[in-house]
C-alpha cells in the first residue's frame, strides 16, 4: 500500500486572509468584546465584572427608549421615501433632454458629505438667519428644532428624505428603464388602466430594486449619526437620541467604556440579524424567480 | 368585425421628411377584407411590424388614413379599437396566475366573473393550459408564457382583428405546427380577422388565404400562395419565396426570345423592345427547369454541384458562369460534367426592373 501524500502547503495560501480578517475584524471586535465584561475607574486599571453590563443594558430604559427611537426613526423614512422615490421615478421622462437633467439634478444631494448635509439643514431650519426657520417665523409657524422635539424629528425626518430619496428614485428608475416596451404595447392591448400597468407590469418588475432599496435605507438611516448629530446633538432633552449618538454620548461623553461596548455588541448583533433577514428574503425571491425558467 | 382600410399610409420614425429613405414604411394602399387570413411576409426591417402597429394604434402613421369599415380610427388610441395583438417575446403578467392572465382584457372590460370563467377555460383546454390555471404564470417555461399571450389575444370574441407579430418565433418546431393548425381552426370557426406578420415562407404559405409580400417598406405583392410562386411580380418574391429561391439571369430581350450570354431561350410571348439602360432580367423557378443528356438540344451547361434533400435533388449547373439551381426527380441521373438545359416557356418571366413585365401570347 502507498502511503497516501498529504500537503499542507495550503495553509500558507490561506494565512493572508486570516491576518486581514483578523486586524480588521476579529481584534478590534475582541477588544470591544474585552470592554463589555469589565469595569474600569481609570489609571488603566480594569475589574472583571462578567455579563452586568449587559443584564444592565437589557433593562435600561435608556437603551429601549433609543432603540425605540432608532425603529420609529427607520420606519418613517422608508415609508416616506419609498413611495415618493418611486412616484418620482414613475414621472421622470423616459427619453429626450429631461432625462439627463433630470437624472444629474437627483444624483446632487447623494454627492453632499453627510455632515456638510447637516450643517446645511441646521443652518436653512434656523429662527435667526435660516431660510426655512426665519420664513416659517414671519409666517407665524411656531417653529424651532432646539426647543420642540417635534420640530427637530420634522427637520430631520425632511432633511433624510431630501438626501435619500434620490437614491430610491434612481433605483426604481432604472427598473422602470428595463421594462420592454412589449409590456406596455400589450397592456393597451388588453385595456389596462392606468393603475393595473402599475399594479400588475410596473411594480412587480421594480421588485427586485425595491427591495435593494428597501435594505440600503433600512441599514442606512438605522445607523444614522452625523445629521442628527450636527443638527441637534440628539436635543431637545433626548428626543433625538438615535443609537448611535446615545452610543457616543456613554462611550466618549461619559467615559463608561464598559456599558458602551456592552451596547456596542448588541446594536452589532441587532445588524446582523437584520442584513440577515433581508439577505434571506432577497435571495428567496430570487430563488421564485430563477425556478419561473426565464 | 370590420373592413379594414389603409388609405395611403406612410410612416418615418423621425417624423415626416421630404426624404424617402426617411420612411420605414412608404406610401401604401390596402384592404384587409373583414374575415379574411392574411399573412405579412418579409425580410426582418421591411416594416411588416410598423404596418402592424399601425392598425392596432401602437403607432400613429406620419401620414394616410386606416379606416375600420368606413370610420376613420387614425387618431383613435388603442384600448377604444378593439383589436387583439399577439407580440414576438411572450408577455405575461408575472404576478398574476395563469387564469387571472387570460382574463385580464375580459376583466379590463368589465366583464362579469360568470362570463370569464367558461370562456377562459375553454380557451385554456384548446392551449393545453387548463392543469396550470392555478400556478403563477412567472413560473411556467418560456413555451407556455407564449401560449398564454396568444390566449390573451384570442380571448375576446368581438374583436375586429387579431394581429400576430410573430408569434411562434420562440416555440419549438412541433408545438409551432400544432399552434399554428389551432388557429387556422379557430379561423375558420369564429371567422376573426386575423394578419400574421412573420418572415417564414412556410408559415406564411400555410396559413393565409392571401400573403402580402414587403420588401424594403413597400407592398411588392399581394396575392394567394400559388400566384406568389407561380408569377411572382418582383425579383424580391422569387427570390425569397421557394426553396431554393427563383433563377434570376440578366438577359436581352428580342421580341418572343431571351437572350442570355449569346444563347436564345424562347419566351411563348412577344415583349416590346426595350431600352439599353433598362435591367432586363429572366426569372425562372428550379421546379420549372428540366436537364437532359448533353448534346440533344437544350442549352449546354456544367454541373457544378448536386444536393440531395430527400424527396428530389437540387442541381447547380453553370451556363456560360452564370449559376442556375435545377430540381430534378430523385430517381434521375445526372451523367457526368456537361448536361443540357431546357425551360419551360409558360413559366418562365421577364422582369423590368425588377418589376414583372408581361409580353403578349401569339
Amino acid at each position: 500500500m502507498i502511503a497516501k501524500q498529504t500537503n499542507q502547503k495550503a495553509w500558507f495560501m490561506v494565512l493572508p486572509v486570516f491576518l486581514v480578517v483578523a486586524f480588521s475584524a476579529v481584534i478590534p471586535l475582541m477588544t470591544v468584546v474585552n470592554y463589555s465584561v469589565q469595569d474600569t475607574f481609570g489609571g488603566n486599571q480594569f475589574f472583571w465584572v462578567g455579563m452586568e453590563w449587559f443584564r444592565d443594558l437589557i433593562h435600561s430604559e435608556r437603551f429601549h427608549d433609543a432603540f425605540l427611537r432608532q425603529l420609529l426613526f427607520s420606519g418613517i423614512i422608508l415609508l416616506i421615501e419609498i413611495p415618493l422615490g418611486v412616484a418620482i421615478a414613475l414621472a421622470m421622462p423616459k427619453k429626450g433632454w429631461g432625462v439627463p437633467v433630470c437624472l444629474i439634478s437627483m444624483a446632487l444631494p447623494l454627492l453632499i458629505p453627510w455632515n456638510v448635509v447637516g450643517t446645511i439643514w441646521q443652518i436653512f431650519g434656523r429662527v435667526d438667519i435660516g431660510l426655512l426657520g426665519h420664513s416659517l417665523a414671519s409666517l407665524g409657524v411656531n417653529y424651532n428644532y432646539t426647543q420642540d422635539p417635534l420640530a427637530a424629528w420634522l427637520t430631520i425626518i425632511v432633511m433624510d428624505v431630501w438626501h435619500w430619496t434620490s437614491l430610491v428614485v434612481l433605483l426604481a428608475y432604472a427598473g422602470l428603464c428595463s421594462i420592454p416596451d412589449a409590456y406596455y404595447q400589450a397592456a393597451k392591448i388588453d385595456g389596462a388602466s392606468r393603475f393595473a400597468v402599475f399594479r400588475y407590469i410596473q411594480l412587480p418588475k421594480m421588485q427586485r430594486v425595491l427591495l435593494i432599496a428597501i435594505l440600503l435605507r433600512f441599514m442606512d438611516s438605522f445607523m444614522i449619526y452625523t445629521e442628527p448629530f450636527v443638527i441637534t446633538g440628539g436635543g431637545p432633552g433626548n428626543s433625538t437620541t438615535f443609537m448611535s449618538i446615545d452610543l457616543v454620548k456613554m462611550a466618549v461623553g461619559q467615559f463608561d467604556l464598559g456599558p458602551a461596548a456592552a451596547m456596542s455588541l448588541v446594536y452589532f448583533l441587532v445588524i446582523l440579524l437584520l442584513c440577515w433577514v433581508f439577505y434571506t428574503v432577497m435571495t428567496n425571491v430570487g430563488e421564485e424567480s430563477r425556478k419561473g425558467g426565464n | 368585425m370590420a373592413t379594414i382600410t389603409l388609405q395611403e399610409i406612410a410612416h418615418s420614425y423621425t417624423g415626416a421628411s421630404t426624404n424617402p429613405d426617411d420612411y420605414a414604411l412608404k406610401k401604401l394602399n390596402l384592404t384587409w377584407r373583414d374575415g379574411g387570413a392574411y399573412a405579412l411576409l418579409g425580410p426582418s426591417g421591411c416594416g411588416k411590424t410598423t404596418l402592424l402597429n399601425i392598425i392596432s394604434g401602437l403607432l400613429i402613421p406620419t401620414d394616410g388614413r386606416v379606416l375600420f369599415n368606413d370610420q376613420d380610427i387614425t387618431r383613435l388610441p388603442t384600448e377604444q379599437r378593439n383589436i387583439a395583438q399577439i407580440f414576438q417575446f411572450p408577455v405575461i403578467y408575472d404576478t398574476m396566475t395563469v387564469f387571472d392572465n387570460l382574463a385580464f382584457p375580459l376583466k379590463n372590460r368589465g366583464r362579469s366573473r360568470k362570463e370569464i370563467e367558461p370562456r377562459v377555460i375553454a380557451l385554456a383546454k384548446m392551449l393545453g393550459l387548463e392543469k396550470d390555471l392555478g400556478t403563477r404564470a412567472q413560473h411556467l417555461t418560456a413555451d407556455a408564457k407564449q401560449k398564454i399571450s396568444l390566449g390573451r389575444g384570442l380571448i375576446r370574441q368581438s374583436v375586429n382583428a387579431i394581429l400576430f407579430d410573430e408569434p411562434l418565433t420562440v416555440i419549438d418546431p412541433q408545438l409551432k405546427w400544432e399552434l399554428r393548425s389551432q388557429l387556422k381552426y379557430l379561423h375558420k370557426q369564429f371567422g376573426f380577422t386575423m394578419i400574421y406578420v412573420t418572415h417564414d415562407q412556410t408559415e406564411a404559405l400555410t396559413f393565409a388565404e392571401q400573403v402580402i409580400v414587403m420588401y424594403e417598406g413597400e407592398i411588392v405583392q399581394v396575392g394567394t400562395p400559388e400566384e406568389l410562386f407561380d408569377r411572382p411580380a418582383h425579383t424580391f418574391v422569387g427570390y425569397f419565396i421557394g426553396s431554393p429561391g427563383m433563377n434570376i439571369i440578366p438577359c436581352l430581350l428580342q421580341g418572343n426570345q431571351a437572350v442570355v450570354d449569346g444563347h436564345r431561350i424562347d419566351l411563348g410571348q412577344h415583349y416590346p423592345d426595350q431600352p439599353a439602360s433598362a435591367k432586363t432580367e429572366l426569372g425562372v423557378r428550379p421546379e420549372h427547369l428540366r436537364l437532359g443528356p448533353a448534346d440533344e438540344g437544350g442549352l449546354p451547361v456544367r454541373v457544378v454541384k448536386v444536393n440531395d434533400i430527400g424527396r428530389h435533388r437540387i442541381v447547380r449547373v453553370a451556363l456560360e458562369g452564370r449559376e442556375l439551381n435545377v430540381v430534378v426527380p430523385e430517381q434521375s441521373e445526372i451523367g457526368g460534367e456537361r448536361a443540357a438545359l431546357y425551360f419551360n416557356p409558360d413559366h418562365t418571366n421577364i422582369y423590368l426592373n425588377d418589376h414583372l413585365l408581361t409580353g403578349e401570347r401569339q
